[in-house]
């Protein structure tokens, strides 16, 4: 087999090495429940509200709440501009977070009401929607919404033949060399270490895609350690590469 | 700005408080709520912001682009302000196409930018009836506690402040995504700023939180500038059913007066450093 082409990161990180992560809780005040989760310099502020009553009351379940998640990127979050509201993309990455969080929530003490996760970009640099549902994992957790487990997200990457976990943008949609990129967004529950969200954009070997799965995993945790620090109220534990 | 329910035994203190001249949350009727700006909250746009005042917090942005001018104006730029009462900030914001409170946000905060001059849109011009700069300022609601009107007209100064033109390619006819050195274009005498009032009982008070403008009965967003030395009038917007007296319209523009020349040299140090 010939050698990748990708052989050093851009960014100077390791192939199995994440963004500087930084995690904090109870960033919007009026909210039940929020947190803001920091990947290098993609940024996701995630908020709780409810439970409270859904309406339009055809939508109510009688056995147990339901779970709403609304996902969006800021107009100014990107180079070129995004119009404000929902588009395509956003009302399909907001239906795989709720189908992701939905795995570990029990909403059975509940019934005919809705719990509703807002999931805002303020500043992207690819892997917003896993930074998005690190933080409204966070934020269900900050409201007492009852979580059977957590869930952890990370983007893993295939540039030419190398796998690298957290792509940054120049990763995920610049790079064009051997045979390009492939973008693997995924979810890990924390106890069961089950798999919660699994994308896949582009081509990849059985072989590969199992070692995929091992590196999304080993980097989950560290994420894992970084949600959790926080909502003991330590704070972030990670901190800048070289910074101390 | 939504209707919420509230007690009426709240509602009940909050006006005793006001009558002997107090607010349920310690401050003058006059006072302000302490301001909090972070610039810098978003690397990809051409300059940003996050403005609290207390609890409430708004996010702004601005990105530009390029575009063939409005054929009544082929020698200047264009301006555009979306609000987005996003429903992560209030219980009482809905999902969907903007409503009315966040149409009338972003209308009175655009207004109150353009109709003072504050931006040289003249300057604006690339290549007369070809192209010009496109410049959109887009202010999203992080957390509501009242008062977002000022809170948004503020942050709207305070990013355009900070905005720098982007690198025009004339060869590619693109626009790249470094910045130039050059400020977008301000005619800084111009700056005007808002001061929004309630009345609640017989108690007119600047700064309302959520809890008070739920009780009011009308609002008046004032922005003020300096004109000759002394307060200038550049924008008006009366909200909700009650109406001015008289009397109150005086006393608001004694509060005006009183206020202006104090929050002045503030509001371009939060502006211009």
């Amino acid at each position: 087999m010939s050698k990748s082409l990708y052989a050093k990161r851009k960014s100077g990180r390791a192939f199995d090495e994440v963004r500087p992560l930084r995690a904090e809780v109870g960033v919007v005040p009026s909210a039940d429940g929020s947190a803001i989760f920091e990947s290098g310099t993609t940024h996701a502020i995630a908020v709780v509200r409810g439970p409270r009553t859904l309406h339009p009351q055809h939508m109510q379940n009688p056995r147990a709440g339901i779970l709403r998640v609304s996902y969006g990127m800021m107009p100014f979050s990107v180079e070129d501009r995004i119009r404000p509201g929902p588009s395509r993309r956003s009302e399909e990455i907001s239906k795989v977070t709720e189908w992701a969080l939905s795995c570990v929530v029990d909403l059975s003490e509940f019934p005919n009401t809705v719990v509703d996760v807002f999931i805002q970009i303020p500043q992207a640099d690819a892997g917003t929607r896993v930074a998005g549902i690190n933080a409204a994992a966070m934020a269900l957790a900050h409201a007492g919404i009852p979580m059977k487990e957590m869930v952890s997200a990370i983007g893993v990457g295939k540039l030419d033949k190398t796998l690298v976990v957290d792509l940054d943008k120049h990763e995920d949609s610049e790079y064009k060399d051997g045979e390009g990129s492939t973008d693997i967004p995924m979810a890990f529950t924390s106890r069961s270490g089950r798999i919660c969200l699994l994308q896949l954009d582009g081509k990849i070997s059985i072989d590969e895609f199992k070692e995929v799965v091992k590196m999304g995993r080993e980097a989950c945790k560290k994420v894992l350690e970084v949600q959790s620090s926080a909502l003991k109220g330590i704070g972030s534990k990670e901190k800048k590469r070289g910074k101390k | 700005m939504g209707e919420s329910i509230m007690p009426n035994l709240q509602r009940e203190r909050i006006v005793e408080y006001l009558n002997s001249g107090k607010r349920i949350d310690g401050r003058a009727l006059d006072e302000f709520r302490e301001i909090v700006i972070e610039r810098g909250i978003s690397k990809n746009a051409e300059s940003s912001v996050s403005v609290k005042i207390g609890k409430t917090e708004v996010f702004a942005g601005v990105k530009m682009a390029v575009m063939e001018p409005y054929p009544d104006s082929k020698n200047e730029g264009t301006f555009m302000t979306t609000v987005e009462l996003h429903p992560m900030a209030s219980n009482s914001f809905d999902s969907g196409k903007p409503g009315i409170d966040a149409v009338e946000l972003a209308r009175v905060v655009d207004r109150g930018i353009r109709e003072s001059g504050f931006i040289d849109l003249k300057k604006l011009c690339i290549k007369e009836g070809e192209k010009v700069w496109q410049v959109f300022l887009d202010i999203v609601a992080i957390n509501d506690d009242g008062n977002l009107m000022d809170a948004c007209g503020l942050a709207a100064l305070v990013v355009l402040g900070d905005a720098k033109l982007p690198v025009y390619d004339e060869e590619e006819k693109k626009v790249k995504y470094e910045l130039s050195k050059t400020a977008v274009p301000l005619n800084k005498e111009a700056l005007s700023f808002n001061i929004t009032f309630h009345k609640i009982g017989e108690s007119i008070i600047i700064d309302a939180s959520s809890e008070e403008e739920a009780i009011s009965d009308y609002r008046l967003s004032v922005a003020v500038g300096e004109g000759n030395g002394k307060a200038r009038i550049t924008s008006l917007q009366k909200g909700k059913a009650g109406a001015i007296s008289d009397d109150d319209m005086e006393r608001i523009l004694k509060l005006v007066e009183d206020n202006f020349s104090s929050m002045l040299p503030k509001i371009r140090k939060y502006v211009f450093g």
